[in-house]
């Protein structure tokens, strides 16, 4: 026998990592399609939003401390950074609602076809154009929302 | 089998897709509010704030922001870092802390609320 | 005289092979490079590329071309195949980075002239390209594998019976059965890369087709042992599991397929199949 998991708990959770790909296998979304990027994507921009309302809750909360307070603090973050981070942040949020509304249906196995007797070249009814269409859409209307975004921030009064 | 679980890992994910849904709609009429019924700098200024912490529908949907995306956020957090690494002590942990990550977020936010609505009163 | 015969011999068969060919058509020969992973860490050899040349033609698979430099160039590349049609599952390896059966690629199908060939990924490395399979064999067996159903135990042999499925019943699930747990779409899930105790794509697919088989009789059961933290809901749904498979059993549809069973998109009642009487009685 393969001595390749130890008898510790300890031996065996190196033994079960070992050639795991880890977090590292994030790196290259291409390398199986479009279906990945969006996985990965969905991922990222989750975190980001995260990140970012915990910031705007801070960033709200000045307003408790009077006129004086919230201007200084509008000013910090009205700026040319600001306005940049405040527009990835739109784009993240489309892309993540309008992916994540697919992606509701998507894991009830809505939208995905139906099982049958596969065929050669075995191509996968799961990966479907509705689903390559729903990404597609989704980051269409993420960079139109960015665009949109960026012409009232930097546009307008 | 891992017993801090309080609710079936179906539980949580249905509820984490119906704050989904929730949150994509109070987050859009938030939006709104924002750009549509004055331009997006007028919005900003502090007394048009003040007067939004003073009207009651928005308060309830301001609350109701801060109570779905946070459960919903940390929920996704909670998801990806019980991907991370498997053990009891690290799920544990990662399940009180996200827990009590959203509270202190949800506190946090309806604090401003209360403060931002008293703020308005005299 | 021993030696004298088996000259004989050789010369024969260069004699008949000579003209064996004289009547082929001639396809052009080329040449790619092959970049196989080696290690071996219990005999603490760190892991490194060896740069093998090997002949190749219209032909030619990875495993082909693997093969040949195994038998001809370095007999010591350690490698695990057996049928060399996609039946049998074994040849699983990282082909230019992707997981493919290495029987199943042509090195013609593969851009450039050097390719890279490395063990699985999320499989416990042995040698060479070979991996270790108990992980993943265990978390299909947990999964439980089987028809369960109470009344298809016939002690009597006399009362055998048949399930009468109607083709329809038999689509549900026929795909998924066709899996030949190579193990690609293990390699290939994101989730599997962090998570040990995710059944991986597998695994999840075959609950599937035991949970839809309307000859099995526990369906509840079935989603009660994929609900858990690190089960069906730590499929995002990424698709790598279905865009690597060599069968097209599609295993992220029959997870999707499964856990919309537990989001209440689908009805979970289903109807079992019917227990035929035999018509003529064994003896």
């Amino acid at each position: 026998m393969l001595q390749l998991r130890g008898n510790t708990s300890m031996e065996r959770e190196v033994a079960d990592r070992n050639n795991r790909e880890g977090m590292m296998g994030w790196l290259n979304p291409r390398r199986y399609g479009w279906e990945r990027v969006s996985y990965w994507l969905q991922r990222l921009t989750g975190v980001g939003l995260l990140a970012y309302f915990i910031a705007h809750i801070y960033e709200t909360s000045q307003i408790a401390g009077g006129p004086a307070l919230w201007e200084a603090f509008l000013e910090l973050t009205q700026t040319t950074l600001g306005h940049i981070i405040l527009i990835v942040v739109i784009g993240m949020c489309v892309f993540h609602s309008a992916n994540g509304i697919r992606l509701i249906f998507a894991h009830g196995g809505k939208g995905l076809g139906k099982p049958g007797r596969p065929d050669y070249p075995y191509d996968a009814v799961s990966l479907n154009y509705r689903q390559k269409s729903g990404i597609w859409i989704a980051l269409i209307l993420a960079l139109v929302a960015m665009l949109y975004g960026a012409s009232v921030l930097f546009g307008g009064e | 089998m891992h017993k801090m679980t309080m609710l079936r890992e179906s539980q949580i994910m249905k509820i984490h897709y119906i704050t989904a849904v929730g949150a994509l709609f109070v987050v859009a009429v938030h939006i709104m509010m924002r750009i549509a019924v004055m331009p997006y700098g007028m919005s900003l200024e502090y007394e048009n704030v003040i007067a939004n912490y003073q009207n009651i529908p928005y308060i309830v949907l301001l609350e109701s922001i801060l109570v779905l995306v946070s459960i919903h956020g940390f929920n996704g957090l909670r998801v990806i870092l019980l991907e991370l690494r498997q053990s009891k002590k690290w799920e544990d942990g990662v399940t009180v802390l996200t827990i009590a990550a959203m509270i202190a977020l949800i506190a946090y936010g309806t604090r401003t609320i209360i403060l931002a609505n008293g703020l308005g009163v005299e | 005289m021993t030696e004298q015969l088996i000259e004989e011999i050789e010369t024969m068969e260069k004699k008949r092979e000579k003209e064996k060919h004289q009547g082929e058509k001639e396809y052009p020969k080329s040449s790619v490079t092959l970049k196989i992973y080696r290690a071996n860490r219990r005999a603490g050899e760190s892991p490194h590329y060896d740069r093998i040349e090997v002949p190749v033609q219209r032909w030619t698979t990875v495993l082909d071309a693997l093969l040949y430099a195994k038998a001809y160039k370095d007999q010591s590349i350690g490698i695990r195949y057996s049928c060399r049609m996609a039946s049998c599952g074994s040849c699983g390896m990282k082909i230019n980075g992707i997981p493919r059966l290495a029987c199943y690629t042509k090195v013609s199908e593969l851009q450039g002239r050097e390719i890279t060939v490395e063990p699985l990924s999320n499989f416990p490395h042995i040698r060479d390209l070979v991996t270790d399979f108990s992980q993943f064999f265990a978390h299909h067996h947990n999964v439980e594998p089987y028809i369960q159903n109470d009344n298809a135990d016939m002690p009597e042999k006399s009362k055998l019976t048949e399930f009468i499925q109607t083709p329809e019943d038999v689509d549900k699930y026929l795909q998924f059965s066709y899996c030949i747990k190579c193990g690609l779409c293990y390699s290939a899930c994101p989730t599997v890369a962090t998570d040990t105790q995710f059944p991986g794509p597998q695994a999840l697919s075959q609950a599937y087709r035991y949970f839809i088989d309307s000859r099995d009789t526990a369906p509840k059961e079935r989603l009660d042992l994929v609900d858990n933290r690190h089960g069906i809901w730590r499929c995002h749904f990424a698709g790598s599991c279905s865009a690597v498979c060599p069968k097209g059993v599609d295993p992220a549809l029959g997870i999707q397929l499964l856990r919309g069973h537990l989001l209440g998109y689908s009805k979970n009642e289903k109807k079992v199949a019917e227990l035929k009487e035999r018509q003529k009685k064994d003896d």
